[in-house]
């Protein structure tokens, strides 16, 4: 039996600020953080946008490109870490507003970056057992950087979800397999009530996603007899540009494998969107029969590596909805002042 | 705004959902659940909006009531649905752009929010056609 994903849906604010704008701030050499970090520019939420309001508009995006009855869907996760609640689920939010209540299972999940993914699993392993019809698992973020931090150049807003389904004639792609590697590494971490993340530098390198998004990544080539040569394209988690350039020539892939996938230097690091944004953007080009080969990661730490067959149905849905490149189309450049007002990063007594 | 005042109109503002009367087809937002002119011979049910309407006026919020001053200035509007009712709604685009007659669809934001312990409310409001 397949399983795979029905439809698809991505959503980005339309404010950018560039790096330019954020290095002036800080006195920091643009030119050399642009050639570093491979990211020129990052999307930024409006004052009324946050974690709950993009996935919706994602999950609203998917369910409308497939036209699926929205009562089919089952399950409803949403992988964030920058959930708006402590307590109160974003995705009792999504599945009210997306018409799919109250007959289903519903909870958020956290894991830094790779939240959405591991939510794709949860779907794929309920679908499969034949408990839902379909699963909604959702990826999105306003990520968080403190002002002045290294993280504030890349940490963005975006989200996308997926509708995970097992019914062959309904999937513009089937997952082939998905395999995880996970250890607890501590690379990237928030305290409860603490409004930014902490980072241990260039320790976030090596011990974190490099070894988890290549073990999982051979891992699940190993468990499925593929090589890179096998795959028409790859996306790789997207902190910024260089380190999934970096991971895809380690594992042998091609830089005209990642092109398609590679929005980060357009859109920053979406955190929970970023890989999975990748593929949206890659299932927006890609033909039928195409083979993707995608890694997500997320600090803490761990890889969920997906191996991805793209189906006929990808020429019937792939317009009726907005796509990645559309999405990331005209934006508006706003200063540092109004990206502060947006970010909530200035209190008013 | 009470959490339980919000909830009970919950499904209207995050989906458009109002009612439709089947006797003479025209259409509430907000909901009634009776039709001022069929009365009790009136047949009601509910209706889910597509969202699409245009401007009918609006206005440019430049002092804002209390939990708005961020967003100054704004564009408060009056949006007439296809299906014929009207709402008032932020329009979300650059105030000098906004004209009678244009074209708006919805999309999803926060409302408002009870501080910063209270609870977050959500709902529709307007963005241009063309966005």
């Amino acid at each position: 039996m397949s399983v795979g994903i029905v439809s698809y849906g991505a959503y980005v604010p339309k404010y950018r600020i560039k790096i330019d704008e954020i290095a002036r701030l800080w006195g920091d050499d643009a030119d050399i953080l642009k050639s570093g970090l491979m990211v020129y520019e990052k999307s930024v939420p409006d004052v009324d946008e946050d974690t709950a309001t993009i996935a919706v508009e994602a999950a609203r995006a998917a369910i409308s490109r497939s036209d699926i009855d929205a009562k089919r869907i089952g399950a409803v996760y949403t992988g964030s870490e920058s959930h708006p609640y402590a307590v109160k689920p974003t995705s009792t939010i999504v599945a009210e507003a997306s018409g799919a209540t109250p007959v289903l299972t519903a909870a958020d999940f956290e894991f830094a970056c790779k939240a959405g993914t591991a939510a794709v699993q949860a779907c794929m392993g309920l679908v499969s057992s034949g408990m839902i019809d379909l699963g909604l698992a959702i990826g999105a973020d306003v990520a968080q950087g403190a002002p002045g931090d290294a993280l504030e150049y890349t940490a963005a807003a975006g989200g996308v979800a997926y509708i995970i389904g097992n019914k062959e004639s309904e999937l513009v792609a089937v997952i082939e397999d998905t395999f995880s590697f996970t250890t607890d590494t501590p690379d990237f971490w928030r305290r409860e009530g603490m409004p930014y993340p902490e980072h241990g530098g260039r320790f976030t390198g090596e011990p974190g996603y490099f070894k988890h998004v290549t073990n999982a990544a051979k891992g699940l080539m190993e468990k499925m007899h593929t090589k890179p040569s096998d795959y028409d394209f790859a996306v790789f988690h997207q902190p910024n540009g260089k380190f999934p350039s970096r991971v895809a020539s380690m594992l042998g892939f091609s830089k005209e494998q990642i092109n398609p996938g590679l929005v980060v230097p357009r859109l920053g690091n979406t955190y929970s969107g970023s890989c999975m944004i990748g593929i949206a953007a890659t299932l927006d080009q890609a033909k039928p029969g195409d083979r993707i080969f995608a890694t997500a990661f997320g600090s803490g730490a761990g890889g969920d590596a997906f191996s991805i067959r793209v189906t006929d149905r990808i020429e019937e849905l792939r317009d009726r909805a907005p796509k990645v490149e559309e999405l990331l189309a005209n934006p508006v450049y706003v200063d540092y002042s109004r990206y502060a007002r947006h970010k909530g990063k200035i209190k008013v007594a | 705004m009470s959490v339980a005042r919000f909830w009970r109109n919950q499904i209207a503002r995050y989906n458009l959902v109002g009612t439709k009367c089947k006797k003479c087809g025209e259409h509430f937002y907000p909901p009634r659940n009776m039709c001022p002119a069929c009365r009790r011979d009136g047949q009601i049910e509910d209706f889910k909006f597509n969202g699409h309407g245009e401007v009918l006026t609006f206005t440019i919020i430049h002092t804002a009531a209390e939990g708005f001053e961020n967003q100054t200035p704004y564009v408060l509007g009056i949006i007439k649905l296809q299906e014929g009712p009207s709402l008032t709604c932020q329009i979300i685009c650059e105030p000098e752009s906004v004209y009678i007659g244009m074209k708006v669809k919805p999309v999803f934001r926060k409302l408002g929010q009870d501080g910063e312990r209270g609870m977050i409310y959500y709902g529709n409001k307007f963005i241009p056609e063309q966005c």
